[in-house]
């Protein structure tokens, strides 16, 4: 990197109001963009904070111009994978969503559940959420999506392709977890399993 | 139990995994963004930020960054 610095060796008084300000902008973007990684708000504030630190510990590697939201997004989710390594989220679900019913499109029924939604995506393996939430929710472009993720055009694409896929076939048959974890589905369904035997049929023919 | 049903309803061409009609739920994913994003902010970042600014431009910083040399205050 070149670590050659200005004569200042930092940045001038304006560049720092103005990076401040640019922050303090897209914080909001920053936390939405959390949540949808982490599920649970608290973790998710706790992670922009983390993520406003590091930005601004590396304020001189910002070039004015650029977008911030960009930048700090790609800040936020190397946080995010740093801390997901260590195994501090497990995709917990935010409960404040459950009574919020996404409007239904005209001509149909059954309205999508936005907490269906959401425990949805945190179902998704990190990559594919991720994609996911830069391009249909951010509003990124694919090519800036792999910029933020480091990784090809086409990669992105894929990912965003099979994180559709799979919401949407998650959404259409109702086969949600109730936690994020895989195991949620087996779980359930060895429970029922369970329930059924227990109620004295012992052939599981439900339906 | 595999029903890999194929996408019904996709006229052929189906290139690459980006659909061009977005699903109907793609609405409610955005709906999830932009409803944190107009969420009130907690006062706890503003906090934050006014705090990391005043390291930096008021008394000498923790010694983390820089050379240490007081950097000339910009705002009185």
């Amino acid at each position: 990197m070149s670590g050659t610095e200005g004569p200042g060796g930092s940045l001038s008084a304006i560049d720092k109001a103005s990076f401040k300000r640019e922050l303090t902008e897209v914080v909001p973007h920053l936390r939405a963009f959390a949540r949808g990684l982490c599920g649970r708000p608290d973790l998710a504030d706790d992670l922009v904070q983390e993520t406003l630190l590091k930005a601004w510990a590396a304020q001189d590697r910002f070039e004015p111009g650029t977008s911030m939201r960009a930048w700090t997004f790609v800040i936020l989710r190397n946080a995010y994978l740093t801390d997901m390594r260590r195994n501090r989220f497990r995709g917990e679900y935010d409960e404040g969503v459950a009574e919020r019913i996404l409007t239904a499109p005209a001509g149909q029924e059954e309205p999508i559940h936005l907490s269906d939604l959401h425990r949805a995506l945190l179902t998704l393996p990190a990559e594919r959420r991720e994609a996911l939430l830069l391009v249909g929710a951010g509003g990124f472009s694919y090519e800036e999506a792999a910029q933020i993720c480091g990784c090809a055009v086409g990669t992105i694409k894929s990912r965003v392709g099979r994180a559709r896929a799979a919401l949407t076939e998650m959404l259409a048959n109702g086969s949600i977890p109730r936690r994020s974890t895989d195991d949620a589905i087996a779980h359930r369904a060895i429970l029922e399993e369970l329930d059924t035997v227990a109620a004295g049929n012992g052939v599981s023919s439900r339906g | 139990m595999a029903s890999n049903h194929r996408q019904g309803g996709s006229n052929g061409g189906g290139d690459d995994g980006a659909q061009r009609r977005p699903p109907e739920w793609a609405d409610g994913l955005k709906q999830l963004y932009d409803s944190v994003v107009e969420e009130a902010l907690p006062d706890s970042f503003k906090d934050l930020l006014d705090q990391l600014d005043g390291l930096d431009s008021g008394g000498p910083s923790p010694g983390s960054n820089d050379n240490g040399k007081p950097a000339p205050d910009s705002r009185a």
